[in-house]
C-alpha cells in the first residue's frame, strides 16, 4: 500500500518526466501547455495519465505522437509496472487510445491509419522547425548583446555555452537548442561552430539576416498555433454569462474536467 | 461604411462571414457539437471581453442579428456569406445555401452568397454547380477541404474529381474560390495543414481567383511562397484579424510578411462573423500601425491609409466586379433599415 503522500510524490515524478514530451507542432512541453489533466498512481504502481488537447480537431497524427511520447516517458520510470494513457474529447481519440495502450510499436499502429506509410517525414519536418525556432531565439539574443554577424556565425560551441542571457526566453531556449545540437550530432566538440543550419551547413556572415528572416517565418507559423492553443486550452469548457457588469467567462461544466489531484496535493 | 476620425468614408466589403445553425437541434452527432464548441472557444479566446456572446446566441443567431451586427452596429457595406455545409455533422447543414439565400433576399444589395460543393459527390456535384449558377447566379464558392464524407476525412484541391468541378466553375464563370484549409485527418502520414494543393490548382486554373482564408496559417511561409509565384492567389484575413487585439505584435509580423510577399493588392479583409464581429476589428485595424522594428525587418512596409482601404474592401470588390462608387451611391439612397427591426 502506498499512502497519500507517497502517491502524491510519485504523481509529481510522473508530471516531471512528462516535461520531455512536446507538442510537435508547437515545440512546447505538453505540461507547460496545460494538456495533462490527470495523473494517478495505484497501489500496484500502475500509472494512468489523462490528457486533453485544446480542441477536438487538433492534428490526429500529433495527438498520436504525444500519446506515445507519454507512454514512453512514463514506462521509462523504474518503478512503473504499467502505463495507461487516455486522450479525451478528440475526433480520433478512440483510435489513439486503442493504439497507445495496445503495447504495439507506434509505426505499426500508424501504418494502419495511413496506408502503410510512415510518419518519419512529418516528424523530421517538425523537428527541423523546432530547431529553427530555438536557434532564432539564441541568435536574436546574441544580436541584442551586441555580437556582430561575423562573431555569431563563427562562434564556437564552448563560447555559446559560456554566455549568460538575461531574457527569460533566451534562458529557456538555449539549453533546448544545445540539446538538439547534441542529439542530432550537429555540434559536439568545444570548437565546433555553434550555428550550423539544420542540414549541417555553415551560415555566411553576409547571409545571417536572410537566414534570420527564414527562421522568423517558421516562428510566425508556430506562434499562430501556440497562441491559439494556449488560449483555447484556457477557454475550452467555459461559457459566457451576461451579468449586470457585462459579459464574463465562467466554467460551465464544473466537475466535467477531472480535478487536478496532484495540484491539490501540492497546494 | 466606416467613417474615420477625420471624416473620411471607407467602403467595407467583408469577404468572409457566415450564417450558420450550430444549435443542438441541428447537430447530428458529437462532431457537430464539438465543431460549434471549437468555434465558440475561438470566439471566447480572441474577442475583447465586452464583445463576448452567450453560447445559445452563438449557436444560432437570427436574420435580424446578422443584419444588425454587420451593417447597423458594424461598419460593413457588403458581406460575402460563405457556405460551410458539414453534412456529416449537421442535419440541415451548418451553413445551408438555401437558408442563407432566403436570409440574404431581404437585403440583396448588401449580401453576396457563395455556394459550395463536395467533389466527392461526383456527377451530383457537377449538377449542383449548374443549379447554383442557373438559379442563384453565384460568383464564388467556399471549399472546406477538411470536410468529412463517408469514410473520407478530407480531400485535396488537386484531386481529379475536384478538377472536374473547377473546370465547370471556370466554364460557368464562377470565378472566386475561397479555400479554407482545416486540419485533414487521414492519412496520418501527411501534414494536416499542408497548402501545397493550392499551388497545383492555382497553376492549372489561372482564370479562377484562389482566396486562401487565414492565409494558409499555420503554413504562412508555404502560402507566401505560393502566392508570390501565382498571380491569382489572394490572402484572406479571416482568423488572422482578431489577433490584432489578443496579440498585436504578432498581428504586425503577419501583416509585414503578407505585405512583403503577397502585396497590398492581394490581401482581403474578412471578419469570420459570427466568430467575431466586424465593428471592433475594423476600428482597431484602422488605428493599427506596424511597429518600426517589425517594419524594418521587411523593407519598411507599413499599413498606410490607402493600403488599409484596399484591404478593407477595394481589393475584393474587383474580384466580385463591384463598382464601388455606384454601390456607395446605391447604399446611400437605401440606408440601413433600423426601423424595420
Amino acid at each position: 500500500m502506498l499512502d497519500a503522500i507517497q502517491k502524491a510524490e510519485l504523481e509529481l515524478e510522473v508530471r516531471g518526466c512528462l516535461d520531455a514530451v512536446t507538442d510537435p507542432e508547437l515545440d512546447e512541453p505538453i505540461t507547460d501547455m496545460g494538456f495533462i489533466e490527470h495523473i494517478e498512481v495505484t497501489d500496484e504502481r500502475k500509472v494512468r495519465v489523462e490528457f486533453r488537447l485544446p480542441t477536438y480537431w487538433c492534428s490526429p497524427n500529433f495527438a498520436f505522437l504525444m500519446a506515445f511520447g507519454i507512454r514512453q516517458e512514463v514506462s521509462a520510470l523504474p518503478w512503473v509496472t504499467a502505463a495507461d494513457v487516455q486522450l479525451h474529447d478528440h475526433c480520433f481519440g478512440d483510435e489513439v487510445n486503442a493504439g497507445v495502450n495496445s503495447g504495439r510499436a507506434y509505426h505499426d499502429i500508424f501504418a494502419e491509419h495511413c496506408d502503410g506509410a510512415r510518419l518519419d517525414d512529418v516528424v523530421e519536418k517538425f523537428l527541423a522547425k523546432a530547431y529553427d525556432r530555438r536557434q532564432e531565439t539564441v541568435l536574436l539574443g546574441l544580436q541584442a548583446l551586441g555580437h556582430t554577424p561575423r562573431e555569431i556565425v563563427s562562434m564556437p560551441l564552448a563560447t555559446l555555452i559560456g554566455i549568460d542571457f538575461d531574457g527569460e526566453e533566451e534562458k529557456r531556449q538555449k539549453p533546448r537548442y544545445l540539446e538538439l545540437l547534441e542529439v542530432r550530432g550537429l555540434a559536439h566538440d568545444d570548437d565546433d561552430p555553434a550555428f550550423p543550419t539544420w542540414e549541417g551547413q555553415p551560415i555566411e556572415a553576409a547571409e545571417l539576416s536572410e537566414h534570420l528572416a527564414r527562421l522568423r517565418s517558421t516562428r510566425i507559423n508556430m506562434e499562430f498555433n501556440g497562441a491559439l492553443c494556449r488560449g483555447l486550452a484556457k477557454t475550452r469548457y467555459k461559457e459566457v454569462e451576461i451579468g449586470p457588469d457585462g459579459p464574463t467567462l465562467i466554467d460551465f461544466i464544473a466537475g466535467r474536467v477531472p480535478p487536478r489531484k496532484e495540484a491539490a496535493a501540492r497546494g | 461604411m466606416y467613417t474615420t476620425k477625420d471624416g473620411k468614408e471607407i467602403f467595407i466589403l467583408d469577404g468572409h462571414a457566415h450564417f450558420w445553425d450550430g444549435s443542438p437541434e441541428n447537430q447530428k452527432n458529437v462532431h457537430g457539437k464539438q465543431f460549434i464548441d471549437c468555434f465558440y472557444a475561438y470566439h471566447t479566446n480572441l474577442s475583447p471581453p465586452e464583445e463576448l456572446w452567450e453560447k445559445s446566441k452563438f449557436e444560432k443567431y437570427s436574420e435580424d442579428d446578422i443584419y444588425r451586427d454587420l451593417f447597423i452596429d458594424g461598419p460593413d457595406d457588403m458581406a460575402i456569406i460563405q457556405t460551410t455545409v458539414l453534412g456529416e455533422f449537421y442535419k440541415n447543414g451548418f451553413g445551408n445555401f438555401e437558408r442563407t439565400i432566403e436570409m440574404a433576399s431581404r437585403h440583396p444589395e448588401r449580401f453576396i452568397v457563395n455556394g459550395s460543393f463536395d467533389p466527392r459527390d461526383g456527377e451530383k456535384a457537377l449538377e449542383y454547380i449548374h443549379w447554383m449558377k442557373e438559379t442563384h447566379d453565384i460568383q464564388g464558392v467556399k471549399m472546406y477541404t477538411a470536410e468529412w464524407h463517408g469514410d473520407s476525412k478530407g480531400w485535396a484541391l488537386n484531386d481529379p474529381a475536384a478538377y472536374k468541378c473547377f473546370e465547370l466553375c471556370e466554364k460557368l464563370g464562377i470565378k472566386n474560390i475561397h479555400v479554407h484549409k482545416g486540419p485533414t485527418i487521414r492519412p496520418l502520414s501527411k501534414d494536416a495543414f499542408a497548402v501545397g494543393d493550392v499551388d497545383y490548382a492555382a497553376t492549372d486554373f489561372v482564370n479562377l481567383n484562389w482566396i486562401v482564408e487565414h492565409c494558409g496559417l499555420p503554413r504562412l511561409d508555404d502560402f507566401c511562397w505560393i502566392a508570390t509565384q501565382e498571380s491569382n492567389v489572394y490572402a484572406g484575413l479571416s482568423v488572422v484579424m482578431p489577433f490584432i487585439h489578443a496579440r498585436p505584435r504578432y498581428f504586425a509580423e503577419v501583416m509585414a510578411e503578407l505585405l512583403w510577399w503577397v502585396g497590398e493588392d492581394k490581401i482581403l479583409f474578412g471578419s469570420d462573423y459570427a466568430i467575431w464581429t466586424p465593428k471592433w476589428l475594423v476600428e482597431k485595424f484602422w488605428e493599427f500601425q506596424i511597429p518600426d522594428d517589425i517594419s524594418a525587418e521587411r523593407g519598411g512596409v507599413q499599413l498606410t491609409e490607402d493600403i488599409k482601404e484596399k484591404i478593407l474592401g477595394l481589393n475584393i470588390a474587383k474580384l466580385y466586379n463591384i463598382d464601388v462608387e455606384a454601390k456607395k451611391a446605391q447604399l446611400a439612397s437605401a440606408p440601413v433599415q433600423i426601423a424595420a427591426e
